[in-house]
């Protein structure tokens, strides 16, 4: 009983220390444990895959800040090297709010370097960040130029090939909202509802329970959840044939795998050493009143 | 006078969404738009009040010496930092958040690493704090238990390779009774919101005004 009460008081350290080894083991050497996609992630990857040049603009959405972002960047880029090894157009939209800008600009640097036969502007375009949440939302629909002016370098919107003829939703063939805050209900109930327009979403482990119902009942079109979403779409990608570079959700896993691991072991041996600990204490208690 | 007014902003504003929600022709559908353009310049002085309340409370903290106060020292080197480089920046050029400018040297140099430092810590005290409070004191706190075991383990790698009809139990745990007790959840916040937009528009509900 004794080493279960020492076990039960046990200092925070060792436990910080635990988790510690098994994230950053998995992270230097990397054991790629298998990942298997899951029908939402197939259901996006699907629909993007469809896609040609011809079928209107991929509008992807950065709604996530520093915090979310080893979750949500590797859904970002992945979502953006489908569209480009495939031509399909794209437009990187910099968020909802102000601070998430510098996700889509760190998107768009990596792009540039993985893709330098693609030229922005005429391959895909980066418009930046305009104040309003949902009226921007409702302002998209009625006439992309005059909401956004410019693109993110300041580049008149009329002076941008690949955005001839992109008018409205209508011209644009899906939004892939990623999300570390409520954002895709936004672009469901002022995109999707409204204008009709496509939605697919990326979004934190956290909060993908919220959205399952809305994927049940076919307002989403997919969902990547979490970093076992990103990784799923990882291995979509593989498996078809196009580049993914270093597979950072997959790698991440691993690690997600040990974490998980650890603080189940932990969980499940806190129990039994409670269970253990009360027992011996009601053992104690009957014996005094007995004396 | 003083509550009349806003009732009725508050009456015309909401009719006009309503309606423009379900006649998305001109001129109605167009109001919902300058609405919520309205909504975001409103919005924007909201946050002045906002600056206001929380400087009045951190001076507060500084001058009576309150328990933590010198964490109100380190908000003002935050806010008037921000403040300057924003300045700066403007003057640079009308987008901060054009590459080159201060403010987004100051967003990737410290806004990031500090963001992604605070969320990479949540790891660590969640599995702290899962393994002291995570006990199966009851029936209710056994179940969570194990359907919280059983998707943490199904949901990563290492589930499937442990056992391979885990992820397929943990699926169903979030399809079938995850997804019944949420959408059960979601129309019951939607009722109540339509409910409590009902009140605020007819002017029932006046405890904003207060």
């Amino acid at each position: 009983m004794k080493f279960w009460q020492r076990f039960l008081n046990l200092d925070r350290k060792w436990i910080f220390l635990g988790i510690g080894l098994v994230v950053i083991i998995p992270l230097l050497f990397p054991l790629r444990l298998p990942v298997k996609p899951s029908k939402p992630v197939i259901d996006l990857f699907n629909r993007i895959d469809t896609l040609g040049v011809d079928n209107g603009v991929v509008w992807v959405v950065t709604d996530f800040d520093p915090g979310t972002m080893p979750e949500l960047m590797p859904m970002t880029m992945s979502v953006l090297r489908h569209c480009l090894t495939k031509g399909t157009p794209v437009v990187l939209h910099g968020g909802l709010w102000p601070a998430y800008i510098g996700m889509a600009k760190m998107a768009m640097d990596n792009i540039a370097v993985e893709f330098p036969d693609k030229k922005i502007g005429e391959d895909y375009v980066f418009l930046g960040y305009i104040p309003g949440v949902t009226a921007v939302i409702l302002a998209i629909g009625i006439d992309i130029e005059t909401t956004f002016g410019t693109d993110y370098y300041g580049v008149p919107y009329d002076s941008l090939p690949m955005m001839e003829g992109v008018k409205n939703y209508e011209d644009i063939s899906i939004i892939v909202d990623i999300s570390g805050t409520r954002s895709p209900e936004y672009w469901l109930m002022y995109g999707q509802q409204r204008y009709g327009v496509d939605v697919g979403i990326g979004c934190t482990a956290v909060s993908a329970p919220s959205y399952y119902t809305f994927l049940q009942s076919g307002q989403f079109v997919g969902m990547m959840g979490g970093l076992k979403g990103a990784a799923e779409y990882e291995e979509l990608m593989e498996r078809y044939g196009y580049p993914t570079g270093r597979r950072p959700a997959t790698v991440g896993m691993d690690a997600q795998s040990f974490g998980h691991l650890l603080i189940v072991v932990l969980v499940i041996l806190g129990n039994i050493g409670y269970f253990i600990v009360r027992r011996g204490e009601r053992k104690v208690g009957i014996e005094r009143r007995k004396e | 006078m003083k509550k009349r007014v806003p009732l009725l902003i508050t009456f015309i504003t909401g009719f006009i969404i309503i309606v423009s929600f379900f006649v998305p022709h001109r001129p109605f559908g167009q109001l919902e738009t300058e609405t919520l353009i309205w909504y975001a310049i409103i919005f924007a002085f909201t946050l002045v009040i906002g600056v206001d309340s929380l400087v009045r409370l951190h001076i507060k903290h500084i001058r009576k010496r309150k328990k933590g106060w010198w964490y109100s020292i380190v908000f003002f080197a935050g806010f008037f930092y921000c403040l300057t480089i924003g300045i700066i920046s403007l003057i640079q050029t009308p987008n901060i958040f054009q590459p080159g400018t201060v403010f987004f040297y100051g967003y990737e140099t410290i806004l990031i690493p500090l963001q992604a430092t605070m969320f990479a810590l949540l790891a660590f005290f969640v599995a702290s704090a899962s393994y002291r409070a995570f006990r199966a004191r009851n029936i209710e706190a056994t179940l969570l238990l194990i359907a919280a075991v059983i998707v943490m383990i199904g949901r990563v790698p290492a589930g499937y390779k442990l056992w391979p009809k885990l992820p397929v139990i943990a699926n169903w745990i979030f399809d079938v009774l995850q997804i019944g007790a949420m959408r059960g959840i979601l129309i019951g916040v939607a009722l109540g919101a339509v409910a409590m937009s009902l009140r605020l528009i007819l002017g029932i509900e006046r405890t904003y005004l207060s």
